[in-house]
């Protein structure tokens, strides 16, 4: 199911959370209504966690993680790191990293299996990378951009990239992540999708301004309908996706 | 570029997303919306002008361009366009709008709206640009010109006035002048143009245009002129004074083929030359040949109403001379332009002819012209009555006859078709009731004219003559054959194609007489 939603007049929600399968990092400093509806959807599944990272609300935009583990930057403090560490379920592993790319979530997009990576990536980050997050690791560029992290959103279902992706982008890509993959905006035609909206297997949280068109995309293309009737929903995907 | 290096490039198929509004499939674009979701999101022309005044006046059709000059542009004319698109520019400018198209869109003549279709592009939404298209409709409001106004306020107004006179019994130079005024267009800004006693008088609505007419008349004549000027209204607080103003010019009473006996001073400027002197050419100077010796001397404006003096003989007391014999004396000589021999003659006036033996030997200046038989036209010295005190003081040699020109009268005469191949236009001119005119003579004397014109090319330089469309050429053919010698006249190719100027021809009130010969209207 997906949720419009803003933090503090902003659509981009995905700056400001981080959403996996196993947990949720949400800024501090929002209004108690950003936090309700992350609670409303996850709190009895997974932990939503509050947090700053580096004395930031940029939260999404500088970790990374996924149900293995959690990639934060040098500049998170020892509390951060600390207060991470004890609200996260155990088997979540954390690591600080030092790189020079410090906005880990905009260098590299993850699923549970598969990661991209910006390429230029040091070695060592990218061995920490595939430890910690126990993931496939690929540097990639998605429509030319080599920030991945930024234009490429993806969950274990499905993943939604960069309009301007080429098609020969577009099967390269879905070959590598092995899920199927559409080109398309969020945010009223916002290029830089996971910006603007934070996914994981069964719920996906986008900013207000996403149009309706831009919302069914997304529930289709990462499967986030799958408990309404099928007939219906295989009707609709026919006729408004095809890729 | 990666691909200039020769490096293997896949071929990028561009995918098409879903327009995030509505819907539909499209190739992404910068605003990734569809076009039409775009134009309805985002209006570029908000904020432009549409709806303009244009002040427009009806007499002269001609639109104002603020703050105070009056162009005249003609409706779903490409200058109207440009004029309406300047007023649009600075609004545009403001909103960081592109002009790409412009044409009219028709609408009535007398609705007093001017539609234009527009197009404009405008950059939306981080580099789409966005093209669109919209309607300016201009509300033409009237409103007479301050030229217009002023004319229709008082229509005989005229600010300045030309007063052209020359004191000689004959119109001649008028006409000339007439048809030089017309080749060039000077009077073209004259309000009202009127016929008077020894003159014509030019009315202007502005100083600067009696100023420039002047200016002209000087140049084709040797003139004295003054000007003075007359107060007529004056608005102390703005000290704005508006004045009448008068120039008075007056044209040397010397004319073409004129005998002058000329008084010491003038002589001494010339040279010199004889006393009894022939004018052969006035333009802004008047040129003067002496007929016994082929001296010439120019006397330019300034330097003749120095010295003024009068003509001793005009053209009027020309007499018809018959020509015996002719010696020429010294060899061809060219003399300001036309060539001229010295030689010795016996002629004999026409009327002496037959009846007495009265003969004279004379030298003149026409050797290269004359034959024994011919005619020729010169002035009686011998039998003069003149009142002319350089003359009387004069103690040398004064030649009995001093022939001017060849007289082609004889053949005139046998000539049975008198149209011409040609005809002139005339200015449209006022005639004052009061003065009495002889119209006997006023056509003697254009017939003249016209004979005039016929016979001397450098005369015809100046002067557009157009052709005549009524004119038989089959009857004057017949003529020439008969005659050994062809008489005078003007070459087609001097003619100006009367097709060309047909439109303005018809104004003219040209009335051909039963035996053919062409009037002025005046």
């Amino acid at each position: 199911m997906a949720t419009r939603l803003k933090f503090e007049n902003s659509c981009e929600v995905g700056v400001f959370s981080k959403l996996t399968n196993a947990y949720c990092l949400v800024a501090i400093g929002g209004s108690e209504n950003f936090y309700s509806a992350f609670e409303a959807e996850l709190s009895d599944v997974i932990p939503v966690i509050r947090t700053s990272i580096g004395g930031t609300r940029i939260v999404g935009r500088l970790c990374i993680g996924n149900k293995n583990g959690l990639l934060l930057p040098h500049t998170t403090t020892d509390q951060e790191l600390q207060h991470l560490k004890n609200s996260l379920p155990d088997q979540v592993r954390v690591q600080r990293i030092e790189e020079k790319l410090s906005a880990l979530g905009n260098c590299i997009a993850c699923n549970d299996h598969v990661a991209l990576t910006h390429t230029d990536l040091d070695k060592e980050t990218e061995e920490v990378v595939a430890d910690v997050l126990g993931v496939e690791v690929f540097r990639q560029t998605v429509a030319g951009n080599i920030l991945v992290g930024s234009y490429c959103a993806f969950s274990n279902k499905g993943g939604l990239v960069h309009p301007h992706t080429s098609v020969e982008d577009l099967d390269e890509l879905s070959t590598l992540l092995q899920v199927p993959l559409v080109a398309g905006t969020v945010n009223r035609g916002s290029e830089v999708i996971a910006a603007g909206m934070t996914v994981n297997d069964w719920t996906a949280f986008c900013g207000a301004d996403t149009t309706a068109t831009e919302l069914s995309v997304i529930e289709n293309v990462f499967k986030l309908r799958e408990a309404k009737p099928s007939a219906i929903v295989d009707e609709m995907r026919k006729s408004l996706f095809d890729s | 570029m990666a691909q200039d290096a020769g490096m293997f490039m896949v071929h990028q198929t561009i995918g098409s997303v879903l327009c995030c509004k509505c819907g539909i499939r499209m190739q992404p674009n910068a605003a990734n919306m569809c076009v039409k979701c775009l134009r309805s999101e985002v209006d570029i022309t908000e904020g432009l002008l549409k709806r303009l005044v244009l002040v427009h006046c009806p007499e002269c059709e001609s639109y104002l361009q603020p703050p105070r000059t009056w162009v005249k542009l003609q409706l779903e004319s490409k200058e109207l366009l440009t004029f309406c698109l300047k007023k649009l520019q600075k609004n545009m400018n403001i909103n960081k709008v592109k002009l790409v198209n412009a044409e009219f869109i028709w609408t009535e003549p007398h609705s007093k709206r001017v539609k234009v279709k527009v197009s404009v592009q405008k950059e939306v939404y981080n580099g789409a640009i966005l093209e669109q298209s919209y309607l300016v409709e201009y509300v033409q409001q009237d409103h007479m010109c301050e030229s217009c106004s002023r004319v229709a306020a008082n229509p005989d107004q005229w600010v300045a006035a030309v007063q052209l006179r020359q004191h000689v019994s004959h119109r001649r130079t008028f006409y000339y002048l007439e048809q030089l005024i017309l080749r060039h267009g000077a009077a073209a800004r004259a309000v009202r143009i009127k016929q008077m006693d020894h003159g014509i008088d030019f009315y202007f609505s502005n100083r600067s245009h009696g100023n420039k007419f002047v200016e002209f008349i000087g140049k084709v004549a040797p003139v004295k002129s003054r000007s003075d000027k007359q107060l007529v209204s004056h608005d102390s607080k703005s000290n704005n004074y508006n004045y009448k103003y008068t120039f008075s010019v007056e044209i040397s009473p010397i004319c073409r083929e004129d005998l002058i006996c000329l008084p010491p001073k003038a002589a001494a400027i010339l040279g010199n030359i004889g006393p009894i002197v022939v004018c052969t050419k006035v333009t802004n100077s008047i040129a003067l040949l002496d007929p016994l010796t082929l001296k010439f001397g120019f006397l330019d404006a300034e330097q003749y109403w120095r010295t003024s003096f009068k003509s001793l003989l005009t053209s009027r007391q020309l007499v018809e001379y018959i020509v015996f014999d002719i010696e020429p004396v010294s060899s061809e000589i060219t003399v300001g332009g036309t060539k001229y021999v010295l030689a010795d003659a016996q002629v004999a006036r026409v009327s002496d002819f037959g009846s007495n033996d009265t003969q004279f030997s004379i030298r003149t200046h026409l050797g290269h012209l004359l034959k024994p038989g011919d005619h020729a036209l010169g002035y009686d010295l011998y039998g003069a009555n003149t009142n002319d005190m350089e003359l009387d003081r004069y103690k040398g040699y004064i030649p009995e006859v001093v022939l001017i020109k060849k007289s082609y009268e004889e053949k005139r005469q046998k000539k049975r078709a008198k149209a011409r191949s040609w005809k002139l236009k005339s200015l449209n001119m006022e005639v004052d009731d009061k003065i009495k005119v002889d119209e006997d003579k006023r056509d003697a004397e254009y017939e003249h004219f016209l004979k005039d014109l016929e016979e001397n090319p450098e005369l015809r330089f100046n002067i557009s003559l157009y052709q005549n469309k009524d004119y038989q050429p089959s009857e004057v053919a017949s003529v020439t054959e008969d005659d050994g010698e062809p008489i005078p006249s003007v070459p087609d190719d001097e003619l100006l194609a009367a097709n060309l100027l047909a439109a303005e021809f018809d104004d003219l009130d040209l009335i051909e007489d039963g035996d053919g010969e062409d009037n002025m209207a005046e």
